[in-house]
């Protein structure tokens, strides 16, 4: 029996953990191209949960059609953001670049409740509910939805950000912006790539997560924060890192919860973020000056 | 449109609706409801009641011939701007009563509000200390936890399931209801063996459950509004959980059924009769009520009428039966209140006296179970 909760558990945490480490990664892509920590990440998880809902009740579109246009509808937002927020700004010092992310994540959480109300809105799973045995555990259809689109997602950016020419040259604007700018690479154009990944990695995790856990307009604020964790576990690195980082936050919180008290479990996630802030800034796996990308 | 004319047009249109005030004062009503906030879930459907109810009732012409007029105001589920309000209200708006706030915390800070102003207040949020001890100028209208707790425990005990795990949320609600579940289990011979709360914006409540399914726990019982339960709802689908499940009231809508879908079905939970108003025999003292609740409710606001709409409905139609009883005044309409015997409103039927500012017995909560996505009362 105790090996069978243990094991419940860790799948649990292993699927909450994906969802951190999707988030967690915007969060670092946009760290890398532009060095700003972009807090608004979270409410793109909102709005790809929420525009799906839209999406099947309002323009009564399939499934598979609907998911896609809630991406391309985030992303143009993230795209909007990058435009009229970030870009026009004077005097881009980190510190100012952040607090306008903070009040566009609050602008946007707000017109959120404007269009969708207070409530909380349910999204139908991708293939059913009914619950799947491993061992003395059980999953669901979406559990392995969000494994394998986590997965497939980190395969993808595995391979832009090392076999084409922008993923390359976003990885050089990471290294270093000046360098980058003089050899010839257009530093704002892959600043406005990076939020266009970002923003719709966002809206895909909030999409396949959904299912499970349901969306509101203030389904954001919890999620990205979580995410950052994992962001910062991870040593803000968009590769595999990062992943691992979500994954253990997600196993900690859920074995927290389960073997000691249910009330620590968001005091673990936040305990693990200032013990990697105070004893490995570089984070969990990283050399003190490592590769970000 | 000759824009000369324009300024007779409007002045004539300004005297038109103040000969209306002119005419007869009408009696003030203060409101004070949380509309946006985290508690806007409660104060939106409240003002939207309260509101609805005073016009159906100017609509008829009033009470005793006097129209009544409804101030309302938003807290956002703030304590210190209920303080601020309720002050306003007293003092500036000289009401003579003042429905709300919507949740215990600003209840609580507005009782001295109103007890230093002497104006009868009558709140429609839950929490039981809010009328124990008994304060002079206090009443409330919805259900205390500790009666939901009862008709849980009632049934449990029937059943013999006596080994129950508890689930509640780690805010005010969910505080309260564990502190109701843990003080009444002994008196109905019911043991707690396991006690977990969660947060009130988790997304996975699987790791809390798997330790109850791993206990000899016969039945658990959730404390929280939604989204929680329903999370809760469908993680216990998934982990095959085949104990009974039990909620609170705070979850007895048709969201609830519309969040957790198919998992929502076998569970049960007290609620106010609001739900399953149609399904109530003719014989109930309520059902009168209730259906016009429900039908007017529909009529203006095209949703379903819920039980937070009926506490400031309960609220409004007090104060109307004590000014229809001839009491205009603050202390009057006080007085009136106290002495309410047997008013069948939408919470249950109010029994007010000078040691019960609260009004309700455990008949004012059904047991009812979800079935087919609908509500079926259980017997």
């Amino acid at each position: 029996m105790q090996f069978d909760q243990i094991l419940q558990y860790t799948l649990s945490g292993l699927s909450t953990g994906a969802i951190y480490a999707l988030i967690g990664i915007g969060f670092s892509i946009i760290y890398n191209a532009t060095g700003i920590i972009n807090f608004a990440q979270g409410e793109f998880v909102m709005l790809g949960g929420l525009l799906t809902m839209s999406c099947l009740t309002v323009l009564k579109l399939p499934l598979w059609a609907a998911i896609p246009c809630a991406i391309a509808v985030s992303t143009l937002v993230g795209i909007l953001f990058e435009r009229l927020a970030i870009r026009p700004l004077r005097q881009p010092t980190p510190i100012n670049l952040v607090i306008i992310t903070i009040g566009g994540s609050i602008l946007l959480r707000g017109l959120a409740m404007l269009v969708w109300g207070k409530d909380t809105h349910s999204v139908p799973p991708f293939s059913g509910d009914a619950p799947i045995a491993i061992g003395g555990a059980t999953i669901l259809p979406q559990h392995l939805w969000i494994l394998a689109i986590t997965l497939i997602i980190i395969f993808i950016n595995k391979i832009y950000f090392y076999h084409t020419i922008s993923g390359k040259a976003m990885r050089a604007c990471s290294y270093n912006r000046r360098a980058a700018g003089l050899v010839g690479i257009d530093v704002k154009r892959m600043v406005l790539f990076s939020f266009i990944i970002s923003s719709a990695m966002g809206a895909v995790a909030g999409i396949i997560v959904a299912p499970l856990t349901m969306t509101a307009y203030d389904v954001g604020v919890m999620l990205g924060l979580k995410g950052f964790c994992a962001a910062i576990i991870g040593g803000m690195s968009s590769g595999l890192s990062t992943v691992i980082g979500g994954l253990i936050l997600g196993v900690l919180e859920s074995l927290g919860a389960g073997l000691i008290s249910s009330g620590y479990k968001d005091a673990i996630a936040f305990i693990i973020l200032l013990l990697i802030l105070f004893f490995r800034p570089q984070g969990l796996f990283g050399k003190a000056d490592s590769e970000r990308v | 449109m000759n824009f000369k004319v324009m300024p007779f047009v409007m002045a004539a249109v300004t005297l038109l609706f103040s000969a209306n005030v002119f005419a007869a004062a009408p009696i003030r009503i203060g409101a004070l409801f949380a509309v946006t906030g985290p508690a806007a879930f409660l104060g939106e459907p409240e003002r939207n009641t309260a509101k609805m109810v005073v016009d159906e009732i100017n609509r008829a012409g009033g009470v005793r011939g006097q129209k009544l007029e409804l101030i309302v105001y938003d807290t956002s589920g703030d304590a210190t701007k209920a303080v601020q309000l309720a002050t306003k209200l007293i003092k500036d708006d000289k009401v003579v009563a003042i429905i709300g706030p919507s949740t215990t915390g600003e209840t609580m800070a507005v009782i001295p509000v109103v007890e230093r102003g002497h104006v009868p207040l009558i709140s429609c949020s839950a929490g039981s200390k809010i009328t124990d001890p008994v304060k002079r100028w206090v009443f409330k209208t919805a259900q205390n936890d500790s009666l939901a707790v009862g008709r849980i425990y009632e049934y449990l005990q029937k059943t013999k399931q006596t080994n129950v795990s508890i689930l509640t949320v780690s805010d005010g609600f969910g505080a309260s209801g564990r502190e109701q579940l843990k003080s009444q289990a002994a008196r109905y011979g019911i043991t707690i063996v396991s006690d977990d709360t969660y947060g009130p914006k988790d997304t996975d409540m699987t790791a809390q459950l798997t330790k109850m399914r791993g206990s000899r726990t016969q039945a658990i019982i959730c404390w929280g509004t939604n989204p929680g339960p329903a999370v809760i709802a469908k993680n216990a689908q998934q982990l095959g959980i085949k104990t009974p499940l039990f909620m609170s009231h705070g979850v007895s809508s048709k969201k609830f059924i519309e969040l957790a879908g198919d998992a929502a079905e076998g569970i049960r939970l007290p609620s106010g009769k609001v739900v399953v108003a149609d399904m109530l025999p003719a014989s109930d003292k309520q059902k009168k009520s209730l259906m016009a609740f429900v039908r007017d409710y529909k009529k203006h606001y095209n949703a379903e009428g819920d039980h937070f709409g009926g506490h400031a409905w309960d609220a409004v139609m007090l104060v109307r039966n004590a000014i229809n009883n001839g009491a205009f005044t603050a202390a009057a309409i006080r007085d009136q209140l106290e002495s309410t015997r047997g008013f069948a409103g939408i919470g249950g039927n109010f029994n007010y006296s000078p040691q019960d500012h609260a009004g309700l017995g455990k008949d004012a909560f059904v047991l009812v179970e979800v079935k087919n996505k609908d509500w079926m009362i259980v017997k």
